[in-house]
């Protein structure tokens, strides 16, 4: 077990992704952060309330989005779909999609077919914690990144966060 | 987490932790359904035949309905119209449909136990649309669904099942749902249509007085008197049903709460129930329809993930 970033970095990181992603946001009110379930969650609900401390005046929409549905792995593998909740139209848009990793892309091509079916955005970016490179089975690119690391198929990445594992830290195993 | 069973044959076969996963299941498959584009891609690869040896209205477009909103092919099937008449037999049609590669069976007929009879013999998964007088489970569930979404649980809330207890697939799959999720529950009728073995076989409260059914429960669930399935005089006449049994307005006002009022559907209104409470805002009949498409894409979802289908 190696640990790839610790609390202190993981805050660290959090803080300059929100900062990244005011950047690319001239208009925080046409722009929305939404979370792909179950684990993408902690790291957007860490992000927005960064943002919303960086810039309190102004309210950028938040949501989170369950891809269960549209996996296409649904007949290996039954997965339990948890809540979807975006409150807001993402008609044109600029939608932030948040995981916490981005290993082979199948996820993301889920929950970009799932965020179609909201409407038509104007505009898709993807931030993720860590970005395995090299290991993409679709062509999907991350916009924003926390860490790149090279790893080997049989290894396995885990992110913890206070609020479920108690204690922030991501590690290889 | 997956079902505990392959098929669902009835309410009978499940434990509580099936339903309780259906059910929540079911939350999200209602959320798909208020969206914009209400369908997801889930069971692209997934055949369904919805096989219909019974008339149907609700149970046959809801299922529809739930198969088209995840994405699966689907055929339709009626005995009317069939080889049924040239004398074919269930399990022939059934072999001869799934030679062609289909991975689900919905199925509804007359005949008490006929899924149970084709789960024996044939691969594929299947749901019971109601079989006879035994089970119509997604019935059972989706009036479950209905009652957590208004009330928030199942668990202690007193149901009073009305009717015609005796010829309803609809009460005994409710019977067994509310029993195993911890509600209580009630019979209420006219003697001639509650069997008599009912407090024993299921531990319920039986009660002969609608008046004071009504005074006990937060949920009233009126079943349709099935006229198609009587084969002898067990009350005199509709009308008598009706002065005697039939849910009206006046009983409702006269209580000193809101019960919430069901009804699966078709209603005979008049009969067992009068139209300005089928109107009303204590009636739910057609959240319960609208929560049926959702409750059938849970159970249709978690049946095939469970991949024992035979194109795998």
């Amino acid at each position: 077990m190696k640990t790839i970033l610790s609390e202190e970095q993981i805050n660290l990181t959090v803080k300059r992704l929100s900062h990244q992603i005011l950047e690319n946001c001239p208009d925080l009110s046409k722009a929305c952060i939404i979370g792909i379930q179950p684990r993408g969650k902690w790291l957007s609900d860490r992000i927005i309330r960064e943002i919303r401390l960086i810039s309190p005046a102004s309210a950028v929409a938040y949501g989170i989005l369950d891809i269960t549905f549209y996996r296409d792995d649904v007949r290996n593998e039954l997965r339990i779909a948890n809540e979807t909740d975006i409150p807001f139209s993402i008609e044109d848009k600029q939608v932030i999609l948040v995981d916490d990793v981005l290993y082979t892309g199948r996820t993301i091509r889920a929950a970009l077919d799932a965020l179609l079916d909201f409407g038509r955005p104007a505009k898709v970016e993807l931030c993720v914690l860590i970005d395995r490179r090299f290991s993409r089975e679709l062509p999907i690119q991350p916009d924003y990144v926390g860490k790149s690391i090279d790893s080997i198929i049989t290894e396995r990445v885990k992110v913890g966060w206070k609020e479920n594992e108690g204690k922030d830290e991501v590690v290889l195993l | 987490m997956q079902l505990s069973t392959k098929h669902l044959l009835g309410i009978r076969e499940l434990v509580p932790r099936d339903i309780q996963l259906i059910l929540d299941t079911a939350t999200q498959f209602k959320e798909v359904l208020q969206r914009p584009i209400k369908k997801v891609p889930s069971l692209r690869d997934v055949t369904i035949v919805n096989l219909f040896y019974e008339n149907s209205t609700r149970t046959r477009i809801s299922f529809e309905l739930a198969e088209k909103r995840l994405s699966a092919d689907t055929i339709n099937f009626s005995a009317s119209g069939s080889s049924v008449s040239k004398g074919e037999t269930l399990l022939d049609t059934v072999n001869n449909i799934l030679s062609m590669k289909v991975d689900m069976v919905v199925m509804r007929h007359s005949a008490s136990g006929a899924p149970h009879f084709l789960a024996k013999h044939i691969p594929a998964a299947i749901v019971n649309a109601g079989d006879g007088i035994n089970e119509h489970p997604t019935q059972a569930l989706l009036d479950a669904f209905s009652i957590r979404e208004k009330l928030g649980t199942l668990e202690g809330k007193k149901i009073a099942i009305i009717g015609d207890i005796m010829h309803s697939r609809v009460a005994l799959s409710n019977l067994y749902l509310l029993k195993k999720m911890g509600a209580e529950v009630m019979v209420a009728g006219p003697p001639t249509l509650i069997p008599t073995y009912m407090k024993e076989a299921f531990d319920v409260r039986v009660e002969y007085n609608l008046q004071k059914a009504l005074e006990w429960c937060d949920v009233a669930n009126v079943l349709r008197i099935q006229l198609e399935r009587q084969n002898q005089v067990l009350f005199s006449s509709l009308r008598e049903y009706n002065l005697a049994y039939g849910l009206k307005k006046s009983l409702l006002d006269r209580l000193d709460k809101e019960i919430i009022v069901m009804h699966p559907g078709p209603i005979n209104r008049g009969v067992e129930l009068d139209s300005d409470v089928a109107d009303s805002k204590q009636s739910i009949i057609l959240q319960q329809v609208e929560n049926g498409v959702a409750v059938r894409m849970a159970v249709l979802y978690l049946l095939a993930g469970r991949g024992e289908s035979q194109n795998n």
